[in-house]
């Protein structure tokens, strides 16, 4: 069953759409947002609220990279991986970033603390390299300074 | 028509085709994945681009995907263009990048549309060095084998399964060159017509798994054309043989019913063919010779002799029993609760106050009124025709915007869930509610009574039902206002309830619509019956079973029972007592209750063993022909009649030497059958001097496939009975429609080949007959109205009136001994309504004892809300309540 | 100083202008002129005689979109205005630039883009990434629904309209227009077949137009200042300014509004300050990842739709990538076809299976391990996933930037080949 907080947000977004059906991505970030990501159990409970079997979600979860499937930590950081940043050194900001935290990209680190996944072009070219951490947008990134900004999630 | 041009030479063609279609029909070759004729097109696969020209002077061109432009008037393609050519290898390379190389241990190899296609592109040679990707394959239940590896992304298996059949646990899943197409998680596929993707699939992603147990390529496949003996709606199948083994099904094409798809029961029941329950031989074990002797002398003694009939058996089967027995003493072995509604129904095959719809028409309505049918458990092709039908209102919103039909998801998106009238009256809720506009529950006389109410409300002059509640009263006016309102109305029903008043109730609503509608003969009744020649039975006009307990127990000498279980028609007792009335002799394929209990057994031929005509629900006499010889001993059940007949006398030596004689006989003495002969090209059919090889030319091994009996190579068996060979050899050309069991043109190894046979892409099979509708199923104009319309349903204290509820798996009696369906039955539970249920003090789960006079049954029970208080469902046919002679009152007591 | 009327409220620290400040300057006073005095007829005329091609990509002159919508007494109804504010192309910044700093006049464009082809309801698609647009979004939002230039009998006139914020899950191939018509239903975002156009048939099979959020923002000052105006602030026949940007190893990357047709080297050298020390200018993406390279030659055209185009690209988003010679133009090829690759949707054959081949081979010759072959097949396949041949225009988009590299770096990626090794590595 969907937590009541995530029956009623999703409720909200009814007027917005024309069917229940429509509020399926809605639906799968706003669980998202309270569980951190979708797990089959997740998926199965909203399934039941929208009225949609597993598959039917399932198949619109995983187009979207933005919707999670599998675990991840307390913070996400998501790198820009796409030419603008790569042209201003991303290879280099990916490597830092991995072997500090010691991971490759995809994995999260065992206190659960990050996350890091590439991510394409964030619209920050003219201030490239980019990556975000949560909700934040990170530019004009260097090793001090990605130390810096990771010291303020933990 | 419309005129276009391809390479330069001016074809004419249906402007409502694509260019696909419409090149296909014309017998030109373009290789297409993504686009089926019954699911319209997408434009996912790329693989049919043509180049297009503006005009004349055009000499550039553009490359289009065939399938997703209109044959308008004026078009001018090139399919030689060389751009375009090299554009389709170019699609074959992108797929071939990542498919494995595994057709030699591939069951689609050799009917595998990616075959065929690369080798038409021409696509030889390999240039790419990359790793593959792979995929882990899902356990899908009994049916479907998975192996993704080998998918080449076309999208039909999802359009297929959830677009076309309804199913709901089958997608695409994640993006780009990982888009995956399975379940959620490993189960079995839930749709009942999961079979069909095996056809679907064009390549080896879903395949037989039935098949893969006793594996053969399809080119060493020995196959017939024959009819589905699983229900009584008549599909057209192909089963296919090696060894003496029935190893599948496939669909066999047939425009009116089955079209491209089958239901799973149908697809995967045909293993009780090779059922270790197969009666092999005479039982006791005596010569051949003796028994007939020995059974013969019973009847030349002029002694009682009772005949027993079948549903499932052929006419030709049933009636030369009717002949040994004699007329009087032939029975259709079905109880009166059955028979009843089986008449009725026969009597609108004959008498119709509008044409009997095939599941094409249904297809094709644009209104449907479903009365008292779970139709995807009584006649499973005839639900996924309605299903179709709901999407009529779409075709008509695009067809206003200029849309073609044949734009697949151009239509769905503008129509979105814009549905047809649907209107289901059942005594519980079905799976086709919830693409239903209106749904009614009620019990069988309540069902029938507003049945009764439409009518009127459509037509004054029909009866009016008295004492009708005020919902019921706008519901019938409101139903009727939809079929009036509707171009192509239809209303089916039929014995699902085994209620003849339904029936009664049903012609009324036809015959209220045929007397009002501005054109009656766009009017359809379509009708169910319980089994594949239940309606072929009671066109016969047999007493029923009561009526031969009731000879028996006026003295017998004999009975003679034909493919039939008595003990799932009638309680043990009766039946038990009934057998012990006389010496008892048995003709059927596998063992049964029935006989466990004969004195003689003699083995019969199944459908697949055998050649006989069935008459289907549409009232259509089908001819289905032997796929392979009967083993030693076994004998088609109206041969060994024919023996005992002549040993008694009441035939002569040379009478009945081929099936052909027999439908002489059944023609000249009963008018009713006079259309039978057409069903099916005589034995003495020949194609240029040749009959009709039942194999493909390339079927290998003849030669050696008995080295371990005999090095000496047996001639090919004789086939009287049809104009069949048990051989590759014969006439190689397409034979006609009813003739046609493998479709194979050069370059198209696939199903798909069966393009080749149709006079126009998705249209009927080229050169008839298949099949001969008796009385034409057309309409009779002095019909009047039927004005017994039945109390209504009053529930009584402590007792619930218990309806059957047919199962697609398990309520069949032959398939249930194929595994797959076996394991896709389900535990049967008695169903009541939560508030009886309260009433009687029961919970759900719990097992009770439910008694029908002197018959009890313990059951376990399950709540089911849709249905009315007062009315249980029991699942029929299955071995807990097989013999229970439902519907009935009984008595329910909890342990 | 030349007229920005796009960007003339953007203030330099970033807050947006909130409502009052936006009516103080002008703001909403299009949305009063059309809504009491213009029909809806003239509205879409003065669009059309303003010039203004959408800003999207491709280019679609954006009057004439509107007239394909059916309006007579009895058009199919809800209709839907979409703003396309998805903005994935590698390289494009520029509608975050105005989504963040002056969300009002987006809305502005909107209720007048709404009110010229009637529609009843508008959503902003916007990528989740950009979340301080969304919060200053949904805040504008509210801000002109408490006037009521959202609503119901909207400034009295009896128009009606709401406008959403929908925030997608994430995919490039939203951008594309039907696919995003799917995203906002819900589902798998597959683009659909076009005919029938959004416009016929759209969201829920209503008739839609998605417009670009640049080509929205034009829409008030047309309204405000005419058609004529418009069409003067522009140097080249496509009318208007527009939003032009540079990245990479220049000066000043960023964002300038100019008049449309400013030429190549003057948005280069004067605005984005030319090529950082030490690096020299070797090509340009002009418009977003799925354009053609241009180079040195290319230098003086005017980045107008027809200009680019006749030199062989596209201006695309009108945001440029700049390729200097210390960066390799197999890697940088090879970054891009491996966006593509990774945000095909996976439903037609030569997208899903070119790209990923196209990549791999990419890499083989990036790695020191290409062959001769793969160069061959490399050009093969830019004409094999062109325009009309795959099911919408990301693939051919995304072979745009590799058939310009293979014909103007060609000597680069035979020295990949014949090397075993990358040259800049
Ligand atoms: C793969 C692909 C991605 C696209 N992404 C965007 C996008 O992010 N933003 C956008 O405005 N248009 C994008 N477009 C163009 C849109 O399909 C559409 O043409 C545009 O939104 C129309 O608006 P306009 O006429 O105002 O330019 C994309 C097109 C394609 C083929
Ligand atoms: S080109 Fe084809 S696979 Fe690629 S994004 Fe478009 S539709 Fe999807
Ligand atoms: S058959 Fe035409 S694109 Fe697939």
């Amino acid at each position: 069953m969907l937590k009541p907080e995530e029956q009623q947000e999703i409720e909200r977004e009814l007027e917005r759409y024309r069917d229940r059906r429509a509020l399926c991505i809605e639906g799968l970030k706003i669980v998202q947002k309270h569980r951190g990501w979708i797990s089959d159990e997740a998926l199965a409970d909203l399934g039941e609220f929208l009225g949609m079997t597993v598959e039917e979600i399932d198949g619109v979860a995983t187009f979207y990279n933005l919707i999670y499937r599998r675990p991840v930590g307390r913070h996400v950081i998501l790198v820009c991986d796409s030419v603008s940043c790569w042209i201003r050194g991303y290879e280099g900001l990916r490597d830092y970033l991995r072997s500090k935290l010691g991971l490759a990209m995809g994995e999260t680190t065992p206190d659960n603390r990050f996350t890091l996944l590439p991510i394409v072009c964030l619209g920050a070219c003219g201030s490239a390299p980019a990556m975000m951490v949560d909700n934040d947008l990170h530019v004009n990134l260097d090793p001090e300074k990605i130390d810096r900004i990771l010291e303020n999630y933990k | 028509m419309a005129t276009i041009y391809i390479d330069n030479k001016p074809y004419e063609v249906n402007p409502d085709d694509n260019l696909l279609q419409a090149c296909l029909s014309l017998g030109f070759n373009i290789p297409y994945f993504c686009w089926h004729p019954a699911m319209g097109s997408v434009g996912a696969c790329r693989q049919c681009a043509v180049k297009q020209f503006k005009d004349e002077n055009d000499t550039k061109g553009k490359i289009i995907m065939a399938c997703m432009t209109p044959a308008a008037d004026g078009t001018r393609i090139s399919i030689d263009d060389p751009e375009a050519k090299t554009f389709r290898a170019s699609v074959i390379e992108w797929l071939m990048l990542n498919h494995p190389h595994d057709c030699p241990v591939c069951d689609e190899g050799g009917e595998c549309h990616l075959q065929d296609m690369t080798v038409m592109t021409g696509h030889a040679y390999r240039r790419t060095r990359f790793r593959k990707r792979t995929y882990r394959n899902q356990d899908l239940g009994p049916f479907i084998n998975h192996e993704m590896n080998r998918c080449i992304q076309c999208y039909r298996c999802v359009r297929y399964y959830r677009d076309y059949a309804g199913g709901r646990d089958l997608n695409v899943f994640s993006v780009h060159d990982h888009v995956y197409f399975g379940r959620a998680h490993d189960g079995t596929l839930e749709n009942e017509f999961s079979g069909n993707l095996v056809e679907v699939c064009p390549t080896g992603v879903f395949t037989d798994k039935t098949l893969a147990r006793h594996y053969t390529r399809k080119w060493d496949l020995q196959d017939a054309p024959s009819i589905c003996i699983h229900c009584g709606v008549g599909c057209n199948t192909s089963p296919r043989a090696r060894y003496g083994m029935l190893r599948r099904i496939v669909n066999r094409f047939h425009f009116d019913i089955n079209g491209y798809f089958l239901c799973d029961r149908g697809r995967f029941g045909y293993e009780f063919v090779n059922s270790e329950r197969r009666i092999g031989s005479i039982r006791p074990s005596v010569p051949q010779r003796q028994v007939i002797e020995d059974i013969a002398s019973v009847i030349k003694n002029g002694r009682k002799v009772i005949g027993i009939g079948s549903p499932r058996a052929s006419l030709e089967a049933n009636f030369a029993l009717r002949m040994l027995v004699g007329a009087d003493r032939f029975f259709s072995g079905v109880r009166a609760e059955e028979s009843l509604p089986v008449a009725k129904v026969a009597e609108l095959l004959r008498r119709s106050p509008c044409p009997i719809a095939s599941v094409h028409d249904i297809e094709v309505s644009d209104a449907v009124l479903v009365l008292g049918e779970d139709l995807i458990n009584t006649a499973p092709r005839l639900a996924l025709a309605v299903r179709q039908s709901v999407r009529r209102k779409s075709m008509e919103t695009a067809a206003r915007m200029n849309i073609p039909a044949w734009h697949d998801y151009a239509v769905r998106t503008l129509a979105q869930d814009e549905r047809s009238p649907l209107v289901i009256a059942t005594p519980y809720e079905t799976a086709l509610d919830e693409i239903a506009s209106e749904s009614y529950r009620g019990a069988p006389e309540d069902l029938a009574r507003l049945g009764y109410a439409i009518a009127c409300a459509i037509d004054p002059q029909a009866p009016r039902v008295e004492g009708l509640g005020r919902e019921e009263a706008e519901l019938a006016e409101r139903i009727a206002g939809i079929l009036k309102g509707a171009n192509r109305p239809a209303v089916i029903f039929g014995t699902g309830c085994r209620n003849a008043a339904l029936i009664e109730a049903g012609a009324n609503v036809a015959l209220a619509l045929a007397r009002t509608h501005p054109d009656p003969e766009r009017v359809r009744l379509a009708l169910t019956v319980p089994e594949c020649n239940s309606a072929g039975l009671a066109l016969m006009e047999a007493k029923d079973l009561d009526a031969a307990f009731e000879a028996a127990r006026s003295g017998a000498d004999a009975i003679i029972v034909l493919e039939n279980d008595l003990y799932r028609r009638s309680a043990v007792q009766q039946v038990d007592e009934f057998l012990r009335a006389a010496r008892t002799v048995v003709l059927d394929s596998l063992e049964n209750e029935t006989t466990a209990k004969a004195e003689t057994i003699l083995p019969a031929g199944t459908f697949a063993e055998s050649e006989g005509t069935l008459v289907n629900s549409e009232g259509r006499a089908q001819r289905y022909f032997k796929v392979m010889p009967p083993r030693q001993g076994v004998l088609e059940s109206w041969r060994w009649l024919r023996e005992i007949a002549i040993a008694a006398g009441r035939l002569n030596e040379d009478s009945w030497r081929s099936l052909d004689a027999v439908i002489a006989a059944i023609e000249a003495e009963l008018p009713q059958f006079q259309e039978i002969s057409k069903a099916a090209p005589a034995a003495s059919f020949r194609i240029a001097g040749q009959k009709i090889p039942r194999q493909l030319h390339r079927y290998s091994g003849r030669t050696a496939m008995m080295a371990d009996i005999t090095v000496h190579e047996p001639a090919p068996p004789r086939d009287p009975d049809s104009a069949l060979a048990f051989s590759m050899e014969g006439y190689q050309g397409p034979p006609p429609a009813g003739l046609a069991s493998f479709f194979w043109a050069p370059g198209w190894n696939s199903y798909q080949a069966v393009n080749k046979y149709q006079s126009e892409i998705g249209g009927p099979l080229r050169g008839g007959p298949a099949g001969s509708r008796l009385g034409e199923g057309k309409r009779t104009d002095d019909i009047s109205y039927s004005s017994r319309i039945p109390e209504p349903f009053r529930s009584r204290d402590g007792k619930v009136f218990v309806v059957p509820a047919f199962r697609i798996f398990g309520s069949e009696e032959l398939s249930m001994h194929a595994p797959g369906i076996a394991a896709r039955a389900e535990k049967p539970f008695l169903e009541v309504n939560p508030s009886d249920a309260e009433k009687l003090g029961i919970s759900a789960e719990q097992e009770v004892a439910l008694t029908f006079g002197a018959v009890s049954r313990s059951l376990a029970i399950r709540m089911n809300p849709s249905l009315p208080p007062g009315v249980a469902a029991l699942p029929a046919g299955l071995p807990e309540s097989a013999g229970i002679p439902v519907p009935a009152w009984a008595r329910i007591t909890g342990r | 100083m030349a007229e920005t009327p796009l960007t003339q409220r953007i203030r330099p620290d970033g807050e947006p202008p909130g409502i009052a400040e936006y009516e103080r300057t002008g703001g909403y006073q299009a949305v009063r002129k059309a809504l009491r005095d213009m029909t809806s007829a003239a509205v879409i005329e003065e669009v059309k005689q303003s010039n203004l091609r959408g800003r999207g990509g491709a280019g679609f002159p954006t009057g004439m979109k509107w007239s394909f919508v059916p309006m007579g007494p009895e058009p199919p109804q809800p209709k839907y205005l979409v703003c396309n504010a998805d903005e994935m192309e590698p390289g494009t910044f520029k509608d975050r630039v105005l989504l963040e700093g002056d969300p009002h006049e987006l809305i502005e464009g909107m209720i007048l883009a709404s009110y010229a082809i009637q529609a009843s309801v508008g959503y902003i698609f916007l990528r989740d990434e950009y979340r301080l647009a969304a919060r200053r979004i949904e805040k504008a939002l509210d801000e002109a629904r408490a006037k009521n230039y959202l609503g119901v009998n909207i400034l009295g006139t009896g128009y009606n309209l709401e406008i959403y914020l929908h925030l997608s899950a994430g995919r490039y191939i939203c951008g594309e227009e039907t696919a995003l018509l799917n995203a906002l239903e819900g589902k798998r975002a597959n683009p659909r077949a076009k005919p029938p156009f959004p416009q016929i048939s759209g969201l829920w099979g209503k008739p839609t137009i998605v417009q670009n959020v640049e080509t929205l923002c034009n829409i008030p000052h047309i309204i405000n200042n005419g058609a004529a105006w418009f069409r003067g602030l522009s140097r080249s026949k496509d009318g208007g300014t527009k939003l032009y940007g540079a990245s990479g190893n220049v000066n000043r990357p960023g964002i300038w509004e100019l008049p449309m047709g400013t030429s190549l080297r003057e948005i280069l050298e004067e605005h984005a300050g030319g090529m950082l020390d030490g690096y020299r200018f070797r090509g340009v993406i002009p418009g977003g990842a799925s354009t053609d390279f241009l180079v040195e030659e290319h230098l003086d055209i005017a980045m107008d739709f027809d200009s680019v185009q006749r030199a062989g690209s596209r201006l695309g988003t009108g945001t440029m990538i700049v390729l200097d010679d210390r960066t390799c133009p197999v890697g940088m090829v090879l970054n891009l076809e491996h966006f593509f690759a990774q945000e095909s949707c996976g439903w037609c054959t030569p997208c899903r299976e070119g790209l990923p081949w196209i990549e791999k081979m990419l890499t083989a010759i990036e790695e020191g391990r290409g062959t001769l072959q793969d160069l061959e097949i490399l050009q093969q396949q830019c004409l094999l996933l062109g325009p009309g041949l795959t099911f919408c225009a990301l693939a051919p988009g995304a072979v745009e930037p590799l058939q310009s590299a293979l014909k103007y770096f060609r000597s680069d990626f035979e020295r990949h080949v014949s090397d075993g090794r990358c040259p800049w590595r």
